[in-house]
């Protein structure tokens, strides 16, 4: 099964990592390329983000015109800051993928939805 | 026959006798049409739909001979019924013969989906209540006193997470088992939590222990070296078998220090016992094991009296030392009061205003030791915030009683 890991950072974490030391900071870096060599065989794409202070986003149900806002679409502690593809047998391996990551302290796995191609 | 003649042939006990039975099979079915089908999900409906169809036929029909064939019967024909365009689930279903083979582990597989920790625990509790001990909707909604609509609706996120989010149907790996053991038991036990604190009369609930008691029994046949199973087991058996002697002939609460205790069924205690003893003796500690000996400390003492408060302070202990909770604590400051006195235990319970004070035995147990201590005034304020904070009708009850007591002298 496919699955979707989103890392998702709090204020704490990024508190945590602003108050380390350059080579601590690069130590935990190496951690999480580890973690991510460790799981090539599963990981099939993905990609750290921007701050979500980069973030755009667009409404297309208010009215008739998109409406563009400045920042993600919840204002919140807790923000996306990165996604990983995964190819796993079952949740519980996800799970236990996930049991390990090195980084920040929230992880959601979300199961894809295998969409066919329409048949012409 | 009058429909209206029904109720009174076919009484209580023989509803209980019905769904005794059904527990007794429902599971091993759903465990081997998973297993043939592949689809938790449908296997599920497929013996919830047999289930119902049971209770509604045997008390007219009387109960078959083979209730387990039955019950596999029209569950396959619904199935070939229902899944007539699906047609691999069908020959598959088509194929199964009587009798369906059922291993331990089909059954393990099961309790553990049921209860897989992806799952909220709400569910968890719907689902293992419906495909392990074969309970249908509106019997889960009766025993919590939710509407079978939520019980439903529970049901099918459940089933259907379980589907999307590829929630495995198997045992867990050895080094995960720990933490998947203690989801179960953690089910298990709030059943037990549940069906103790109704009344008496609440019979639908009182079935939840029941039904805690055999999912825990099948448990430790299951894994017979795993000590908190058996410690859970221990710990409702004890409860059990002093059930009687909780309320009195007009269905009030009775306190522990009040309690009949020859009614208590010494035998089933004693083999509660030695089955914790030989739980202990697997030196693997943990939380049922320490609430199965603090309930065993009670249950073979003689009187209130001759209890060993000093072991129960103990076993408090240990048990704050693996789960710290402050609920813990006041539990042990109860047992500090015979050890060191009232005011002691008063203090200490004072230090968990905090965390407690929106919880009725908080301030049930400051006022048993405020007037224990004289401060009888005090104790009614204290017992007057008690009853403003507990719904359950018996405890609500106790607590009029008391505050009555003190306002006539």
């Amino acid at each position: 099964m496919k699955y979707v890991l989103l890392f998702v950072e709090t204020e704490k974490f990024e508190q945590d990592l602003e108050a380390m030391s350059q080579p601590e900071r690069e130590r935990a870096t190496q951690l999480v390329y580890k973690w991510l060599a460790d799981n090539a065989d599963k990981i099939r794409g993905g990609n750290k983000l921007q701050p979500a202070h980069t973030a755009t986003t667009v409404r297309l149900d208010r009215g008739s015109e998109p409406f563009i806002t400045d920042g993600p679409f919840v204002e919140g502690k807790e923000v996306v800051s990165g996604y990983t593809e995964i190819e796993v047998a079952d949740l519980d391996e996800a799970l236990r993928m996930v049991s390990t990551w090195p980084g920040c302290p929230l992880v959601e796995i979300r199961p894809l939805l295998e969409m066919r191609q329409p048949q012409s | 026959m009058k429909s209206a003649g029904r109720d009174a042939i076919y009484p209580e006990a023989t509803r209980q006798e019905l769904a005794g039975i059904v527990r007794e099979h429902a599971a091993r079915l759903a465990a081997a049409l998973v297993r043939v089908t592949g689809d938790f999900a449908t296997a599920e409906d497929l013996v919830q739909d047999a289930v119902i169809a049971a209770l509604c036929r045997w008390p007219i029909e009387g109960v078959p001979e083979r209730p387990d064939a039955w019950l596999f019967t029209v569950a396959r024909n619904r199935g070939l019924d229902a899944l007539r365009r699906e047609s691999n689930y069908r020959t598959k279903l088509a194929q199964l013969e009587w009798p369906v083979r059922s291993e331990p582990d089909d059954r393990l597989r099961l309790i553990f989906t049921c209860c897989h920790p992806a799952l909220p625990r709400a569910a968890q509790i719907a689902l293992t209540l419906r495909v392990v001990c074969g309970l249908t909707t509106a019997q889960i909604g009766r025993a919590f006193l939710i509407p079978e609509a939520t019980v439903a609706q529970r049901i099918t996120r459940a089933k259907r997470k379980i589907t999307a989010a590829g929630i495995p149907y198997r045992v867990p790996e050895p080094d995960e088992l720990n933490a998947r053991l203690r989801e179960v038991l953690a089910v298990i036990y709030l059943l037990l939590n549940e069906g103790y604190l109704s009344t008496a009369d609440q019979s639908e609930s009182c079935d939840l222990v029941d039904d805690a008691e055999w999912l825990a029994a099948q448990l430790n046949e299951l894994m017979p070296t795993e000590p908190e199973v058996a410690g859970l087991l221990a710990l409702i058996r004890l409860h059990r078998a002093r059930a009687t002697a909780r309320f009195d002939s007009d269905g009030e609460l009775v306190p522990l220090e009040m309690q009949d205790r020859s009614s208590w069924n010494r035998e089933a205690i004693r083999e509660a016992t030695r089955l914790l003893e030989r739980a202990a003796r697997q030196h693997r500690p943990g939380p049922y094991q320490i609430q199965a000996a603090i309930v065993a400390c009670h249950a073979e003492a003689a009187d209130w009296s001759s209890t060993d408060w000093e072991q129960i302070v103990l076993l408090y202990d240990m048990l704050l030392h693996l789960e710290p909770s402050p609920l813990t604590r006041l539990h042990r400051s109860i047992a500090l009061r015979y050890v060191a006195g009232s005011q002691v235990a008063l203090d200490e319970v004072k230090a968990l205003s905090e965390s407690l004070d929106h919880y009725h035995l908080y301030h049930a147990t400051r006022a048993e030791l405020l007037r224990d201590l004289g401060r009888s005034l005090e104790a009614r304020d204290a017992d007057r915030r008690a009853l403003e904070l507990t719904s359950n009708p018996a405890e609500q009850a106790l607590l009029r009683r008391r505050i009555d007591w003190i306002g006539d002298r």
